[in-house]
């Protein structure tokens, strides 16, 4: 037998090596034979990795498994989702809070897993909304979002959801500067030198709970934050922010924030800024900001406004911040496994240059400055630099790591990935993506202890790789196994939204970190919750009719409503009374200007109804849950306003029954 | 010429499969799914007793009916379980209650309503019953104490004092 197999192996080896031999080497077809059995997870096998990448202007963040690149579920976050009712039941409405009221979509660009000493510790996934600045939190034990809080004097949240080593703080910094909130918004835009101001947040994170709170704010000049990286390890303490724009222009950025011959990276000494705080030099600022929390108990969000926030100024304050020039518009902004390297990829530089944290530390204390930005001190290219990768590609954009000694730092307009020794900076290795690749991912890239197996590219244009959809092409991400010396394209897999930046964790790490699998029904604190059948009821509030509704395989209680009115609101309050892992419930009832609702076990979720006419209007459970799933319905009487038909409802008795009175 | 030699990879990684040796798995596999394991095999199962953790000897049930359990396991059935089965013999989507315990030993209801997938898949009379009823007993994450309250409860819905 198990001979027969190793032939049966060497046979399909030999093949492979045949295939790869009188292989021509086009773009299209520059994978090798195996890549087949490398990224093949047999059915009914798990992957290795889960990779949680960002859904771009879908709002939503995806989970997908490695090396199998197949999606098993899109978060809502940012954005409604009628499929599971997110945005439109209402215990979710309130998550998607703001201060400008509810807003149904947004742009998630960065995912943030959070750590413990370095290193992924499965507990949560943070993401930004890019366009009305906001953080969100991802319970990793439910796969929901679990809080969203905004985020005030910020333009555009692109500069985050970036955290230090220990998740102690996760930042925001604006991308797009703006007058402050706290200062006057009506301002000529041509003033911008004078009048906008960048802001960076740094939010605190509970260790247990993981609630977030705006512990403080950076004043800085205006310029464009774009991405950042926490110092690790010895430069733990610190963070490092790329800018761009800092010509600080208004208009015409493409050519007018592109003048200068270096930007800035800009150093942030946190642990600095606390002191200050803790001294009282932070200023209280009146702002308006959202701040959203979800309870799994009552299963419902609380949306809570806040009125305060504490900032620091940086050009008063001189040791917080200390401006890096960095060639040309630096984009990535990348900490090596030790903390000692951080590299600035500027999007139209010809080199990648990369600073050393000790010469750094030095040239502070040296004072070896050049002049200052908006009074912030303004170290010397030369006292700070490392060295520079040479002629590395075409458009650096991101850089990740494998904790071997080696970066990876994608290029876009060449459209590849090159491999570089971060000793010697010499490139070592470069392979082509297809095409224009921004982010790139590998499991643990940006903590102490990378899993250097795999690298996803993920891109921005895919014209020919699949087939064609119409106008609107599906993105794509693209699987490299790292673990030779080169690189090897083993998988080219469709993504949701628009990927930007990803992360990536063992998948042990996730399983095993006490996964719910359902919501123990004794636990149960919705007010509105019926636990157990006889507690199924029709309670009229005025206008407002109240229905506490069970399901259950098969059936719901009531299923048979009458007395509804015209002119009246009814809500809906349905609770999944299974105890039983991957048995959800849905909800649908005709005419409902919402959606559905999708109720995990042991949950209470709300719908709320207004009938638009007189009539019988059906509802039914939408998720197929059982062999009797197309006997999961029931009937709701709508009668005219004023009408006398009482208010009745009951499950399981025929005409010829007493009907259950109403309460 | 290039397609079937792609097929014949797949056959061989496929044939490595089907020898159901978990070691000759594909590389970036590390784990069984859940329901791969083998279990005890059906000419283990005791029909009387049910498949889970109690036994005759784990399990003390008094002649007279302890009230305090009992209503405890009417409150715990009433979440739980009376969505879908009666306490009289009337079928709703399951079987009625009236007379269970005296259909059923002690531990083989114990058994069965911690423990229902594995014993809806092996007993002869769950699979007579599935057939008339079409749904499967879910599980509903009983603890041992409130199982253990509803069978009293269920004594009692059976006379016992």
């Amino acid at each position: 037998m198990k001979t027969k197999v190793l032939i049966f192996v060497m046979l399909a080896m030999a093949a492979f090596v045949f295939m790869t031999s009188c292989r021509p080497k086009n773009a299209g077809t520059s994978v090798k034979g195996d890549s087949a059995v490398k990224s093949f997870v047999a059915p009914g096998q798990y992957d290795e990795y889960y990779n949680f990448v960002s859904g771009g202007f879908s709002g939503q963040m995806s989970v997908y498994g490695l090396p199998s690149g197949r999606l098993f579920r899109v978060i809502p976050v940012f954005s409604v989702d009628p499929e599971k009712g997110w945005g439109y039941s209402e215990e979710t409405k309130p998550m998607l809070n703001t201060s400008h009221g509810f807003v149904p979509w947004d742009d998630l660009h960065h995912v943030e897993l959070s750590q413990t000493n370095g290193e992924i510790n499965g507990k949560w996934a943070f993401g930004n909304a890019n366009n009305t600045p906001r953080l969100a939190r991802i319970d990793l034990k439910s796969f929901k979002t679990a809080e969203i809080i905004e985020l005030p004097n910020s333009g555009g949240n692109h500069s985050s959801p970036f955290g230090t080593e220990n998740s102690e703080y996760i930042v925001a910094g604006t991308r797009f500067s703006v007058p402050s909130d706290y200062a006057n918004g009506d301002v000529p835009i041509s003033t911008y030198k004078e009048n906008f101001k960048g802001h960076i947040s740094f939010v605190s994170v509970d260790k247990e709970s993981g609630k977030m709170d705006i512990a403080f704010q950076l004043k800085t000049p205006g310029v464009n934050f774009d991405l950042a990286r926490c110092g690790r390890d010895k430069s733990h303490g610190w963070f490092f922010f790329s800018c761009y724009n800092t010509e600080q222009a208004n208009t015409l950025l493409e050519v007018n924030a592109s003048q200068k011959d270096k930007d800035f990276i800009m150093a942030v000494n946190w642990k600095k800024a606390e002191e200050y705080l803790k001294a009282g030099k932070g200023v209280k600022q009146k702002v308006k900001y959202a701040h959203n929390v979800w309870d799994e108990q009552t299963h419902t969000g609380t949306s809570t406004i806040k009125n305060e926030v504490t900032v620091l100024d940086v050009a008063t304050l001189k040791d917080i911040c200390y401006m890096i020039p960095c060639p040309k518009s630096p984009h990535g902004c990348d900490v090596d496994p030790t903390g000692e390297y951080i590299v600035g990829s500027g999007k139209l530089a010809a080199v990648i240059p990369v600073f050393s944290f000790d010469k750094l530390q030095k040239a502070i204390a040296n004072k070896a400055y050049d002049g200052e930005y908006g009074g912030i001190p303004v170290i010397k290219y030369e006292e700070a630099l490392y060295g520079e990768v040479k002629k590395p590609g075409l458009g650096p954009l991101h850089t990740e790591f494998d904790g071997k000694g080696f970066a990876y730092t994608s290029f876009f307009v060449s459209s590849e990935v090159v491999k570089w020794n971060i000793k010697d900076l010499a490139v070592v290795d470069r392979v082509p993506t297809f095409y224009s690749v921004g982010h790139l991912c590998i499991p643990g890239g940006n903590t102490r202890k990378p899993s250097p197996k795999y690298l996803i590219a993920y891109n921005k244009i895919t014209k020919d790789r699949y087939l064609p959809t119409g106008p609107e092409l599906t993105q794509s991400a693209q699987l490299f196994d790292i673990s030779g010396e080169k690189m090897q394209m083993i998988l080219d897999f469709p993504t949701i939204g628009e990927p930007h930046y990803a992360q990536a964790a063992p998948a042990e790490l996730i399983r095993n970190n006490g996964q719910l699998k359902i919501y123990p029904i004794g636990e149960n604190k919705h007010p509105r919750v019926a636990k157990g059948e006889s507690e199924s009821k029709v309670v009229r509030e005025g206008n407002k009719v109240h229905v506490y509704m069970t399901a259950v395989r098969s059936h719901f209680s009531p299923d048979n409503i009458e007395g509804v009115r015209m002119g009246d609101e009814v809500y809906f309050h349905v609770t999944n009374l299974e105890q039983d892992w991957d048995v959800p419930h849905g909800f649908g009832v005709k005419g409902a200007n919402n959606a559905e609702l999708l109720i995990m076990p042991g949950e209470t979720t709300t719908l709320k109804w207004v009938p638009d006419r007189v009539g019988i209007f059906p509802m039914y459970c939408t998720d197929f849950c059982s062999a009797l799933h197309q006997e999961m319905q029931g009937y709701v009487r709508v009668s005219p306003a004023g009408s006398k038909t009482p208010l009745t409802f009951h499950v399981g008795k025929q005409a010829s029954s007493e009907e259950k009175p109403a309460q | 010429m290039f397609k079937f030699k792609i097929l014949t990879a797949l056959l061989a990684s496929a044939f490595i499969f089907a020898c159901g040796n978990k070691q000759t798995s594909a590389p970036g596999t590390t784990e069984n799914a859940p329901g791969t394991t083998t279990e005890a095999s059906t000419s283990d199962y005791d029909p009387k007793r049910g498949e889970g953790k109690f036994n005759e000897s784990n399990l003390t049930i008094d002649a007279a009916l302890n009230v305090p359990m009992a209503d405890a396991g009417e409150k715990a059935a009433g979440v739980k379980c009376t969505s879908c089965h009666k306490v009289t013999d009337e079928r709703l989507v399951g079987p009625g209650w009236k007379g269970v315990t005296q259909r059923r030993a002690a531990s083989w209801i114990m058994n069965f309503i911690t423990n229902p997938e594995p014993m809806i898949d092996k007993d002869p009379e769950l699979q007579a019953q599935l057939e008339l009823c079409l749904v499967r007993m879910p599980n509903q994450s009983l603890n041992e104490e409130e199982a253990r309250n509803i069978l009293e409860y269920m004594r009692k819905n059976d006379g016992v004092k």
